[in-house]
């Protein structure tokens, strides 16, 4: 046994709510005595949750990236906005650092995230493998801290779309892409919520 | 290490104060003290298992407030101002949102209004509510449920996002209109930098700080 005792070898179990050490009783449906909420070794049906989860929003973020995300009309000029063209048209005509971020947090963050989660669910399948653990471990967990910067252009849409309510000349409207894109972002970090980072760490030889 | 054996068919919490088991990997540590500014990391994965809360409780029921404040004006203030023709329109948050909800998107409306104004109002009044009772010592009424609450709704604050969104909108609108920040804005800011104190504070330090009560 490793120098580090890990809690199910100790008979031991966390609570995942208010994170209280309990003995671990074995009993199907135990509940923590200081919360209340159910005591689990692990996330319950983290790898199938978190695939469902994950498919989902992979199948949302295709519609949310095909289909414009707002309409602006300036004097008779009628422009559909998908995500991609609308940081393309920030970089050309408004400020190229923004489009960065713009670009980072719509495309970069979630396809990153579909990446991540997807990777650590394949690597833990079965008994898991013990490649680059630390790496993994530290990839997860920059994936739950940076999930919901994706909702920015959400609230660009809403903030613009608002804006210009009144319309004189000009109008904006969001476009159904917006819709799909806010589930999207949702339902990732619902995914990265339901992956359970011990798995990773949940293998036989263990050699650290 | 030996711990005492308990009866079978209960859970019994095993040496609180003394263990501590890591979230992410789940390796078992012994708690030990920690200086001022100190961080304990796991070693096996390196994720954080415990900081050292030099806030104190007044001074966190003090940041509530200061919060409550701020919120109200971040939501009370226009967050944007736009001047076309001489007429100038202004925005609110809740006239984003009722504008969604009415005119387009009824889920991007609900969106906004939780991570926007629901869950962050929701985490500060829990907040404020559990602190009254802590520095008396005491638990608040409904204290466990409402301690499970704040880990729910946690990541679920976005107001941070929202700046940053209203600086891309101010920028891109800027191609057809003028338009200019307004007093919202600042508040929400201030806001952020407030949440993103809250966010390394470790609410759960809570259920050892006020044992429950013998009744
Ligand atoms: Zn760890």
């Amino acid at each position: 046994m490793s120098a580090l005792p890990r809690a199910h070898e100790l008979g031991l179990i966390g609570c995942h709510v208010c994170g209280l050490v309990c003995r671990d009783t074995q009993i199907a449906d135990a509940a923590c005595p200081r919360c209340g909420s159910a005591l689990h070794r692990r996330k319950p049906n983290s790898c199938a949750r978190t695939w469902a989860l994950l498919i989902a929003a992979f199948i949302l973020y295709i519609p949310a990236n095909l289909l414009p995300i707002m309409r602006t009309v300036s004097l008779g000029d009628v422009d559909d906005n998908t995500i991609l063209s609308g940081v393309i048209e920030l970089w050309v005509k408004g400020s190229p650092d923004l489009a960065v971020i713009v670009f980072t947090a719509s495309i970069v963050v979630p396809m990153m995230k579909f990446l991540v989660i997807g990777t650590l669910l394949l690597s833990v399948r079965h008994c898991g493998t013990t490649w680059a653990r630390t790496q993994r471990a530290k990839l997860y967990r920059l994936v739950e801290f940076i999930g919901y910067w994706s909702m920015l252009d959400v609230f660009v849409v809403s903030l613009l779309t608002a804006l210009v309510q009144f319309g004189f000349f000009s109008q904006v409207e969001p476009l159904p892409g917006v819709v799909y894109f806010g589930l999207t972002v949702v339902l990732t970090m619902l995914a990265s919520m339901s992956f359970d980072p011990r798995l990773i760490w949940d293998c036989k030889d263990e050699d650290d | 290490m030996n711990l005492p054996s308990s009866p079978r068919g209960q859970v019994n919490p095993a040496l609180t104060s003394t263990l501590l088991i890591c979230e992410h990997c789940d390796t078992v540590y012994r708690r030990r003290p920690l200086a001022r500014g100190d961080v304990a990391r796991c070693t096996r994965c390196h994720a954080v298992l415990e900081r050292h809360q030099r806030i104190g409780l007044d001074a966190m029921l003090a940041l509530v407030a200061g919060v409550m404040v701020v919120f109200v004006q971040a939501n009370v203030w226009p967050i944007i101002t736009l001047s076309l023709n001489g007429e100038q329109i202004r925005t609110r948050l809740w006239g984003i949102i009722a504008m969604m909800w009415q005119e387009h998107s009824q889920v991007v409306a609900v969106l906004a209004a939780a991570t926007l104004f629901f869950f962050p109002l929701c985490k500060m009044l829990t907040l404020g509510w559990l602190l009254i009772f802590a520095r008396a010592g005491r638990r608040a009424p409904g204290f466990k449920s409402l301690m499970v609450l704040l880990h729910y709704i946690g990541p679920w604050t976005m107001s941070e996002v929202f700046v940053l969104g209203v600086l891309v909108s101010i920028v891109k609108a800027h191609l057809y209109f003028d338009v200019t920040p307004d007093a919202g804005v600042y508040a929400y800011a201030v806001l952020a930098i407030f949440i993103t104190i809250f966010s390394g504070i470790d609410v759960r330090r809570f259920w050892e700080l006020l044992p429950e009560e013998a009744s």
